[in-house]
């Protein structure tokens, strides 16, 4: 029998719901109503909701002062890059954590997922002193390469989740169907395994593309992704509200969109399994 | 050819011993069955063969050719899972050329291969469908079909029917009977059924915690079990064992006798008891019968005979056909 709800209740909770969603949603919000306001009007002591003078030159100048196409072409590569070469690491790990695991699978598991509870700020010395020595500092393969390492465990776990899902019996038809590993895992395990390597990248792009700590740190000009670039406008010597409005908008906006367009997705792969 | 050759074979998984060591020789052509009972190994041993698990020590041989340390894709053998084990990305047709594509086969003779397959199974209307969209009996034809076009050296059947409904169950035996008589390669078929061992097999291997009780044909298991477990095993319903002062009387520590065995009267008789439950088949009854001293024991007689809960009924046990074993459980 179906739990009878009161319509007051419901009315009730879709309140609550919506003023809790605006509430989360607001900054994002005002944001993106800023950045067509006049730098004046943006710190006004009396703000205004809607902008009185809109205008569109937040974006030209935003594009003059640092060439935003530049930045977000840094952070596709990065953000595509580092998830593509993690997968490429983490899919035959996933397979053998979850078809041929040892005695220390389950410790390896969770020692790769412990390096995710430290600080990230515990190792910038080492880490900055090691892509200092290799000639790594401002480069978009150095930092490829770290943004690879950090979502690494996330990538191999979210992947064996999904690879324990897969019945071992069908990858072992394929071994008995004279399959080699390389056939095995290229054939039969990852045309299965699809949705849950399809919402693996796209929750990996959306994380590299808005890692901010490693971005800021170790790039400069060179190789600054989006994250980078938001972070110039917010310059010390006085607020440009407006432009770093335009400069967020402009960075949040790709993500935005393919996390929009990606969710039906998103939601089926991480909930992969759990309904048979 | 197929011949395939165990040699002292042993499998631990840790510290627990599945199969201590078994030695047999299956012939080419041989239509082999592994019975016994859940947990006896009969699994675990056909999965050495295949080579999907290694081997804790011992040698396999196929084709008198060390196979031991091959990978299952370099032994030249085919499998048929009890879950079917599918690919369900793939579309029928492909599922059975897959065996195909991995042998690098142009692509013409896989086309020629896979329709023959289809039209022997009744698949070519099923072909371009993916598994799913398949009843279970489809999807074991499917799984069959993938196993045959390769033309492997031997057949290994790991429980194919126990997933399918009672009829098509004794369908797909007759199928898989055939498809043997036709093609005359070596098949390994586990089950925990000894109806279809007894019915599928040229022989038989009975297995029992992970050792080989008895070797041999259908008939010679039933005719001449070698201890007890294999009596009690084989044959349906199960033997009747008689120990203690009765079974001293026959020089043995305990004597067993087949339901299908009894000379059934209501006057006289060597053993005396009650019917508790009839069940009746219609072309056998079995009856349940509650004796004096000596037990419950099942007798199997025809199915126009209308004995009822409670009726007092003598049992004569055919003098011929009284099994002996002694105190270790050995047939005499």
């Amino acid at each position: 029998m179906a739990r009878r709800v009161s319509t007051s209740t419901k009315v009730g909770f879709t309140v609550l719901a919506w003023a809790v969603a605006l509430l989360l949603f607001s900054p994002i919000l005002w944001t993106v109503l800023t950045a067509f306001k006049t730098e004046a009007e943006a710190i006004a002591s009396q703000p205004t909701f809607f902008p009185q003078n809109f205008t569109l030159e937040n974006f030209g100048a935003v594009q003059d002062r640092s060439d935003y196409f530049k930045h977000a072409i840094n952070s596709i590569i990065v953000s595509f890059g580092s998830t593509i070469l993690g997968l490429i690491i983490a899919i035959p790990a996933a397979w053998s954590m979850a078809f041929a695991p040892s005695k220390r699978t389950k410790d390896i598991l969770m020692w790769m997922l412990s390096t995710k509870m430290m600080p990230a700020v515990g190792v910038l010395i080492p880490i900055y002193l090691i892509f200092r020595d290799l000639r790594l500092l401002d480069t978009v393969h150095g930092l490829t390469l770290i943004m690879t390492l950090i979502n690494l465990p996330i990538i191999v776990w979210m992947l064996y989740t999904y690879f324990k899902e897969i019945p071992v019996d069908i990858l072992e038809a394929a071994r008995m169907d004279g399959a080699e590993l390389w056939n095995e895992i290229t054939h039969v395990l990852v045309p299965m395994a699809v949705p849950g390597i399809a919402s693996t990248l796209l929750l990996n792009v959306i994380l590299a593309w808005n890692e901010a700590f490693w971005t800021i740190t170790l790039t400069s000009g060179r190789a600054g992704t989006l994250t980078a670039f938001i972070s110039s406008f917010s310059s010390p010597q006085g607020l440009f509200l407006a432009k770093l409005s335009a400069a967020s908008l402009l960075a949040i906006a790709p993500i935005l969109l393919l996390g929009w367009f990606s969710q039906k997705q998103l939601v089926r792969g991480l909930t992969f399994g759990a309904v048979k | 050819m197929g011949s395939i050759t165990l040699e002292h074979v042993n499998k631990s998984f840790g510290e627990v011993q599945v199969i201590p060591d078994i030695s047999l020789d299956i012939k080419d052509g041989e239509f082999v069955v592994f019975v016994g009972p859940s947990g006896c190994g009969k699994s675990t041993l056909l999965r050495l063969i295949a080579g999907l698990e290694d081997t804790t020590s011992g040698t396999i041989k196929l084709d008198g050719q060390d196979v031991t340390d091959a990978p299952p894709a370099r032994r030249g053998l085919a499998m048929v899972f009890q879950s079917y084990a599918l690919y369900p990305h793939m579309t029928v047709r492909d599922n059975i050329a897959f065996p195909l594509k991995m042998a690098k086969m142009p692509q013409a003779e896989i086309d020629k291969k896979v329709d023959y397959a289809a039209r022997t199974l009744n698949l070519a209307s099923y072909l371009d469908r993916r598994p799913r969209a398949l009843s279970g009996g489809q999807r074991q034809r499917v799984a069959i079909g993938r196993a045959i076009v390769r033309e492997p050296k031997a057949f290994l059947f790991d429980e194919p029917l126990s997933n399918l409904d009672a009829a098509l169950r004794v369908n797909m035996r007759l199928e898989i009977t055939e498809l043997h008589q036709q093609l005359k390669t070596t098949m390994i078929y586990v089950t925990h059924d000894q109806v279809e061992a007894m019915t599928m097999a040229d022989r038989i291997v009975v297995l029992n915690a992970g050792n080989v009780e008895q070797f041999g044909s259908p008939l010679d298991l039933y005719k001449k079990p070698a201890n007890r477990f294999v009596a009690g095993f084989i044959g349906s319903p199960k033997m009747n064992f008689v120990d203690g002062p009765e079974a001293t009387k026959h020089g043995a520590h305990s004597i067993g006798v087949r339901p299908e065995h009894f000379k059934l009267s209501t006057t006289e008789g060597a053993w005396k008891g009650t019917v508790g439950v009839a069940e009746q088949l219609g072309s056998d009854t079995f009856l349940h019968v509650q004796t004096d001293g000596l037990g419950l024991m099942t007798i199997r007689t025809d199915g126009d005979q209308t004995f009822k809960h409670g009726d007092v009924v003598w049992l004569t046990p055919d003098p011929t056909r009284i099994y002996k074993f002694d105190a270790a459980g050995k047939a005499i």
